[in-house]
């Protein structure tokens, strides 16, 4: 089951919402609506659902609604209309005491501008959540002690959050929220504040953490990048509307309508793409089966000026370039053996196009694309190029 | 213009207080006789009981630390409190520090709670706010009127007066203060499941702590500043040697008189102010 469950939730900020909701049921847009009624719609119908363990990202720009909707997940705004569920249970039908309860032990957030208390210090910041559970002290001081040598803050217990850097004041404040342990790491635009370098540290790091902790994150953000980069599954919102869920690849590849393909448009696909997004089916001869004559036969109807040779297990041998075979055949040679190149510019499936590029500069050959010791795909030099155009990029391997 | 005859306003305050005074005479006779007795515990068997040189010693040492263990407050702690006792003016000055204690430890008490009332109810502060305004603007002189007929002539009637007087600063600031504490934080607060206690003691309060503080300051002046006033009613201290020489025309009385008091404002000024320092603070 889902950790999180959002079903058609919606929030309209403003006095008598019920006429603003008829007016979204009959398809109304936001500024059509805000011009009617004076109501602003926060969040429009949203329905998603967020597995246990994954970094699901909601992405839209200032004014989307994304901020909205993160709290109205631990209902620090009421919803409107819809639900949220969190373990199976409903939050919007909880009485303010299981409200409390949730929030303490299944939900933390991380907030925008760290939401810290200048007025105490960092372990004391971080013992927060667990202090207002009421442990006794001494537990959650090594608790929260424990979070922040996590986040590499072991050191700076004492000082006060304003004797902080912006990416440190953050640690912090992902400290405190881990501090409690909890099921759900709300994270509100947690590293906007930052300057761009500090950001992507912060990035690997809390990817880094992912890989071992293994919590179930909604992260909210307005950069692209940053959610291809840490999210794995990414909804996209709009006018509080989420237009488009998705992996980072599907949102790139097959972009639901003109407003999400015009938002990543300008995305560094480099970043994004993996060498399986690029790859093309090999042409391959079997070095048990056949010999120079087959793969001439094979590279003259393909146009190929070299052939992968692989065995029936698909097995990567080597290549063999059309000269090579064109005088074996001359020579009479049965086997391919002797003139198979072995020098093989490889690649995993999950290399990212960036160090594509490195490769392919010079390889005379196509860059053969390995899953597990085996051949799933070549990379032509055109199909880097396209991918970077922006077209004719397929998800699983196979031809467009 | 002549249709509406004068409105009996004052008639119906009179009445009012009159019907209070009656009422709740237990009540007042119990603050008045009970609480009168204990000021003047306080201040004559107390604090006039304490050797001048070490009540003197005393407080300088303290204004050497309050201050963060710079000298010149302690300077002039020492010259201060001397030129009042060289002045023979030691009793008085007692007397005036008691009702400004007492005035501003009840002041407090009663205005940090409106005050937070207030910050967390908006219908609370819609109507404290003129009631506020109303207790500052009334001439401190017209809250003597009804503190007599409810306490008789003395310190308590003078305290009772400070308090209405010095009250809405503290009301007001805790009240900003509070307000003050950026949404953010109240929504951390929130978001890891405080109760409104938990919230209210361990972000709001603390967090607002130093507006408070400012706010306790201007209330013990304000407390000050009734000395004189409140003296007219029998209220003993350096505001009744103002007062006699005021009625002898005699200049030099009232001006030794009015720079103890000057003193006492100082003094108590810069150790308020100095007590209001808040943790994490980047100075």
């Amino acid at each position: 089951m889902p950790v999180v469950q959002v079903k058609n939730l919606s929030k309209i900020f403003g006095k008598n919402s019920k006429k603003a909701t008829r007016l979204l049921d009959e398809g109304l847009s936001k500024d059509e609506i805000l011009k009617k009624t004076g109501n602003t719609v926060g969040v429009n119908r949203a329905s998603f659902d967020v597995e246990e363990g994954e970094i699901f990202v909601i992405m839209g720009l200032s004014g989307s609604g994304k901020s909205t909707l993160v709290r109205l997940v631990n209902r620090l705004i009421e919803p409107t209309e819809g639900s949220v569920l969190i373990d199976g249970k409903d939050l919007a039908a909880m009485d303010s005491k299981s409200l409390r309860e949730v929030r303490r032990e299944k939900l933390s957030m991380v907030f925008q501008r760290f939401g810290l208390f200048p007025h105490r210090t960092v372990l004391e910041n971080a013992e927060f959540g667990l202090e207002i559970q009421g442990m006794d002290k001494e537990e959650r001081k090594k608790k929260a002690q424990k979070s922040l040598e996590l986040v590499g803050l072991g050191d700076y217990v004492n000082q006060y959050p304003g004797q902080l850097s912006g990416g440190m004041q953050q640690r912090v404040g992902l400290a405190r929220a881990l501090a409690n342990d909890p099921e759900v790491l709300l994270m509100d635009e947690a590293f906007s504040a930052l300057d761009p370098l500090i950001r992507k540290e912060m990035q690997d790091e809390l990817l880094e953490l992912q890989e071992s902790m293994k919590k179930t994150i909604l992260f909210i953000t307005h950069d692209l990048d940053e959610a291809l980069r840490i999210g794995d599954r990414i909804a996209l919102m709009k006018d509080g509307r989420i237009v488009q869920i998705g992996t980072p690849e599907e949102i790139l590849v097959n972009p639901a309508n003109d407003y999400v393909e015009k938002f990543v448009q300008d995305v560094d696909r480099s970043k994004v793409l993996t060498a399986e997004n690029i790859m093309k089916r090999p042409e391959t001869v079997d070095i048990e089966k056949h010999g120079p004559r087959t793969a001439l036969e094979r590279m003259r109807k393909e146009g190929l000026s070299s052939i992968y040779v692989t065995d029936a297990k698909r097995r990567l041998y080597g290549y063999v370039t059309a000269d090579d075979v064109s005088d074996a055949t001359k020579e009479e040679v049965k086997d391919l053996k002797s003139i198979l190149r072995t020098e093989v510019p490889k690649v995993d499936k999950t290399t990212s196009m960036h160090e594509i590029f490195n490769i392919i500069h010079d390889t005379p050959v196509p860059i053969a694309v390995m899953e597990d010791e085996k051949l799933v795909g070549i990379i032509v030099r055109g199909a880097v190029i396209a991918a970077l155009a922006g077209n004719e990029v397929n998800i699983n391997g196979i031809d467009s | 213009m002549e249709l509406i005859p004068k409105l009996p306003v004052a008639e119906w305050i009179s009445d009012a207080t009159d019907w209070l005074t009656d009422t709740f005479e237990f009540l007042f006779d119990f603050v008045k006789n009970d609480f009168g007795d204990f000021i003047e515990f306080f201040a004559e068997s107390l604090l006039m009981q304490i050797p001048i040189w070490l009540f003197i010693a005393v407080v300088a040492v303290l204004a050497f630390f309050v201050s963060k263990k710079r000298i010149g407050l302690p300077v002039f702690v020492i010259f201060g409190l001397w030129f009042i006792q060289n002045q023979e003016l030691w009793e008085e000055l007692m007397n005036t520090f008691t009702l400004v204690i007492f005035a501003s430890l009840i002041s407090v008490i009663i205005g940090v709670p409106f005050g937070i009332w207030m910050a967390k109810n908006k219908f609370v502060e819609t109507i404290l706010t003129p009631v506020l305004d109303f207790m500052q603007t009334m001439p401190a002189f017209v809250y003597l009127i009804p503190a007599v007929a409810f306490f008789s002539i003395g310190m308590v009637p003078g305290v009772f007066a400070s308090v209405i007087f010095a009250t809405p600063p503290t009301v007001r600031f805790t009240n900003l203060g509070i307000r003050q504490v950026s949404h953010e934080l109240i929504e951390a607060s929130d978001a890891f499941g405080t109760t409104g206690a938990q919230k209210l003691f361990k972000v709001q309060l603390p967090m607002a702590k130093k507006t408070i503080m400012a706010g306790i300051n201007q209330t013990v002046m304000l407390a000050l500043s009734m000395v004189v006033i409140a003296s007219m009613i029998g209220a003993k201290g350096l505001g009744q040697t103002v007062i006699t020489g005021l009625q002898r025309a005699d200049v030099g009385t009232g001006f030794v008189a009015g720079l103890g008091i000057v003193i006492l404002a100082i003094i108590i000024d810069r150790f308020t102010q100095n007590l209001n320092t808040q943790r994490g603070d980047q100075s």
